[in-house]
C-alpha cells in the first residue's frame, strides 16, 4: 500500500505581505502588494519577473535587509525554525532574534559576488567570521569547517584557496565562495538573488548544478530569484511570476510552463526566443508598451495597461487569486469569469 | 549573395604591464581571424566573456587598430577598400556605411545632449544635411525606431532602457548605413523589451536592406536572428557555420558545450548532470598549447595537446570547424525533435 506522504511543514510562509516605500516629499509607493508564498524543505521556489517587479525587495524583506524607508504595513512572514514559529515581519531588523536568524538559519547569495564580498579580507576569513559569530567556535575549528565547505562547493585546493582574496578568483569561483559562506551554518532557507545572471552560460550551468546537488545534501528550502525563464525551468519545483508588485501566477513549475493561465505569464513566455530551425522560426510577439512606474499602477490588475484581453473590471477591481489547477493560482478576471460560467 | 565585408588573418595583441614593474606581457585577444560577411545576411559572433568578440567588432569598425591582418569593405558598386590601410581622414566616408550599436545605451549616449541632437550629430559631422532637411531626416528615423517626435527635446535619462536602445539604433541608422555591428545590443534589456527590439532590428533590416554583425553571448537570441554563426573561444574562431547546421549538429566540442549549457524554458527538458560543462575558461594570458579548448574538452586526445587545429570546411559543406576530430565526433545539437520529413 502506498504510504500517504505527510503534508510537509513549510519552512517559511509569507502571508498577505505588502511592502511600502515612503518618501518625505512624495506619495508612498506600494512596491509589493499582498503576496503569499510558501517554502518547503528540499524544494525550490523561483520568483520570476522583469526588473522592478518587486522580486528582490520581497527577498530582502525576508531577511529584513530593507532600507529604513521601507515599511511592512501588513502581512506575516512566518519562519519555522524547529522550535516553533516566529513572525519575522514583527521582529526589529537589528534585534538579537533577527540577527541570529540572518546568515545562520536564513542566508542569501547575491548577483555580483565581487561587490558582496569584502575586497580586503581573504575568502577564508570572511567565511570563518560567519561561523565564529553564529556558533561561537574557536577560529581554528572554524577554519576547518571553512576548508570543508570550500571543498564541498567544488573549489579545488581549498586549504590554499581559503587564503585568496576575491580579486584573485574568477567569477565562477567567487560565486562558489559566496555559496560556501551562505551554507556555513547549514541554513534552513537559502535565498539566491540572480546568482547566475553575471556569469557565462557554461559557468551558470555549473553553479545551477552545484545548487541542486547542495540542496540534495543539505535539504534546505531555496528561494531562487531570476528574470530568466530558462533558469526557472532548469532549477525550480514551484514558480511565482511577479509583475509590478503582484504575484500574478504561482504553482508547480511543470504545470505553469505547460499551461500558463495569466496573460502576463503567457506573454512573457512568448517573448523568449525558442531554438528553432529557420523554416520554423516565428516572429516574437512582445508585450506592447513598457512596465509603468509603481506610482501609476492601476487600482485593479497591475497588467491592465499592457494586457491584450483587458475588459471592464480590470482597471478598477483587483482580481482575486483563482485556483486553475491543484495549487496553481492566477490573479485574472478572465479566469474568475470562466469559472463562474462553468459553475452557472 | 555578394560579400560586403571580409576579414583576413586579423590578430590583436594587447601589451600589458609595460611600466616600472617587470617586463611587459602580451595578451593575444584575437588570433588569426578570417571571415566573410555576405550582403543582406545576419552574422552572429558568439562566445563567453573574454573570447574576443567585442575586440573583433572594434577592430572591424576601426575603433582600435588591429595588430596584424586586413579588413576589407566591399561597397556595392566600387572596388573593395582595405579599411585597415586607411588614415583617419580617409576612413571618414566609410564610417557612414559601417555603424555600430552598443550594449549599454546609458553609457553610450551623451547625457547632456537632447535626443534630437544625439540623432542629428552624425548628420552634422558628416555634413550631410542641415536646416529643414536635417530636421526631417531626424524625425523620420525617430519615427522608424518608434520614438515619438514630441520626445525629441528630452534628455536620455528621461527614457527607459528599451527606448534608449532605440535612440542608439536611430543614431546608427540616420546615416543610411549598409553594415551595422550590434554589440550585445539586447543583452541589458528585459525579455519583453528585448523581443520588441529584436523585432525592430528585423523590420529595419528589411526596410533599409541592412547587413548585421550581431555580437552576443545569448544563443537563444542568436538562433532567432542569425543566418550564420561564428563561435569564438579564447581569441580563436572555433566554428563558423550556417545557423541551422550549427544548432542541428555542431562540429566543435566547444559549441556542443555551449548548447548543452543553455537553459531551455521547458522543465520537461531539464539537463542531466552528464551535460554539465567541465572546467573554467583559462586566463587569456595563459592560453594552453595546441588546441585552445583541450583543457576542457571531453574528447581531447594527445594530438590536441600539441598540435593546433586549423579552421577548415567539414565534409565539403560550408560548415567550418577547428577541431582535429570534427568529422568523427557525433556531437549533440540543440533542437527538440529531429527534422520532420514533410512540412
Amino acid at each position: 500500500m502506498p504510504q500517504i506522504p505527510m503534508a510537509a511543514e513549510p519552512i517559511l510562509a509569507i502571508k498577505n505581505m505588502s511592502i511600502t516605500f515612503t518618501s518625505p516629499d512624495e506619495a508612498d509607493v506600494e512596491a509589493v502588494r499582498q503576496v503569499d508564498l510558501t517554502l518547503t524543505a528540499g524544494k525550490t521556489l523561483a520568483l520570476v519577473g522583469e526588473s522592478g517587479c518587486g522580486k528582490s525587495v520581497t527577498a530582502r524583506a525576508i531577511l529584513r535587509l530593507l532600507d529604513k524607508s521601507a515599511l511592512l504595513p501588513s502581512g506575516e512572514i512566518l519562519f519555522n525554525h524547529g522550535q516553533g514559529t516566529v513572525d519575522i515581519a514583527r521582529l526589529k531588523p537589528d534585534s538579537l532574534a533577527m540577527r541570529s536568524i540572518r546568515g545562520a538559519e536564513i542566508s542569501m547569495i547575491f548577483q555580483e559576488p565581487m561587490t558582496s564580498l569584502s575586497p580586503v579580507h581573504t575568502i577564508g576569513d570572511q567565511i570563518d567570521e560567519v561561523i565564529v559569530l553564529h556558533e561561537g567556535v574557536s577560529p581554528k575549528k572554524a577554519r576547518e569547517r571553512t576548508v570543508h565547505l570550500l571543498d564541498q562547493v567544488g573549489i579545488s585546493g581549498a586549504r590554499e584557496r581559503a587564503n585568496a582574496y576575491p580579486f584573485e578568483l574568477s567569477g565562477g569561483l567567487r560565486q562558489r565562495a559566496m555559496i560556501a559562506m551562505a551554507l556555513a551554518c547549514t541554513p534552513k532557507l537559502l535565498i539566491a538573488d540572480e546568482p547566475t545572471t553575471a556569469l557565462d552560460v557554461t559557468t551558470q550551468a555549473q553553479i545551477l548544478d552545484l545548487l541542486r546537488q547542495l540542496q540534495d545534501d543539505f535539504g534546505m528550502a531555496m528561494l531562487f530569484i531570476t528574470h530568466d525563464l530558462g533558469v526557472v525551468a532548469e532549477i525550480a519545483d514551484e514558480v511565482a511570476v511577479m509583475y509590478l508588485g503582484d504575484v500574478v501566477e504561482q504553482g508547480d513549475v511543470y504545470e505553469v510552463f505547460r499551461s500558463p493561465q495569466h496573460p502576463y505569464t503567457q506573454a512573457l513566455m512568448n517573448s523568449v526566443p525558442h531554438l528553432r530551425r529557420k523554416a520554423d522560426r516565428q516572429r516574437l510577439s512582445p508585450i506592447k508598451g513598457t512596465v509603468p512606474s509603481p506610482k501609476d499602477r492601476p487600482a485593479g490588475c497591475a497588467f491592465t495597461s499592457r494586457c491584450p484581453y483587458v475588459f471592464e473590471p480590470c482597471a478598477g477591481t483587483r482580481p482575486a487569486p483563482t485556483e486553475v489547477g491543484a495549487g496553481h493560482l492566477a490573479r485574472c478576471h478572465l479566469l474568475a469569469r470562466t469559472k463562474m460560467e462553468a459553475l452557472a | 549573395m555578394s560579400t560586403i565585408l571580409s576579414v583576413e588573418n586579423l590578430s590583436k595583441i594587447y601589451t600589458l604591464g609595460s611600466g616600472l614593474f617587470g617586463p611587459s606581457r602580451e595578451l593575444v585577444a584575437l588570433n588569426d581571424i578570417s571571415l566573410t560577411v555576405k550582403a543582406g545576411e545576419t552574422l552572429a559572433i558568439v562566445g563567453e566573456s573574454g573570447c574576443g568578440k567585442t575586440s573583433l567588432g572594434r577592430c572591424i569598425i576601426q575603433a582600435q587598430p588591429a595588430t596584424e591582418g586586413r579588413v576589407y569593405y566591399h561597397p556595392k558598386d566600387a572596388a573593395k577598400v582595405e579599411l585597415t590601410a586607411l588614415s583617419k581622414r580617409e576612413l571618414k566616408p566609410w564610417r557612414r556605411d559601417v555603424r555600430m550599436i552598443f550594449q549599454d545605451p546609458m553609457s553610450s549616449l551623451n547625457p547632456n545632449m537632447r535626443v534630437f541632437d544625439l540623432v542629428a550629430e552624425p548628420l552634422r559631422i558628416h555634413r550631410i544635411a542641415r536646416g529643414r532637411e536635417l530636421e526631417e531626416r531626424v524625425y523620420d528615423v525617430l519615427a522608424k525606431v518608434g520614438i515619438p517626435s514630441d520626445a525629441a527635446g528630452r534628455y536620455p535619462h528621461a527614457f527607459s532602457g528599451g527606448q534608449r536602445q532605440r535612440i542608439g539604433i536611430a543614431r546608427a541608422l540616420v546615416l543610411d548605413p549598409k553594415l551595422v555591428i550590434a554589440d550585445e545590443a539586447v543583452s541589458a534589456l528585459d525579455v519583453s523589451i528585448q523581443a520588441q527590439v529584436l523585432n525592430l532590428l528585423d523590420d529595419l533590416k528589411e526596410e533599409f536592406g541592412l547587413t548585421y554583425i550581431f555580437i552576443s553571448h545569448d544563443l537563444g537570441v542568436v538562433n532567432y536572428i542569425a543566418d550564420r554563426v561564428v563561435v569564438m573561444y579564447l581569441g580563436h574562431v572555433v566554428e563558423n557555420a550556417p545557423t541551422d547546421l550549427l544548432f542541428e549538429r555542431p562540429r566543435h566540442p566547444y559549441t556542443e558545450m555551449l548548447l548543452a549549457a543553455l537553459p531551455v524554458a521547458d522543465p520537461t527538458r531539464r539537463k542531466g548532470r552528464s551535460t554539465t560543462p567541465r572546467g573554467e575558461i583559462p586566463y587569456l594570458g595563459n592560453r594552453p598549447q595546441g588546441c585552445p579548448f583541450h583543457t576542457r574538452c571531453k574528447y581531447a586526445q594527445d594530438r590536441c595537446r600539441s598540435e593546433k587545429p586549423a579552421l577548415r570546411a567539414i565534409d565539403g559543406t560550408d560548415q567550418m570547424a577547428a577541431c582535429h576530430f570534427a568529422e568523427a565526433l557525433e556531437l549533440q545539437g540543440a533542437f527538440e525533435a529531429p527534422q520532420k520529413a514533410s512540412a
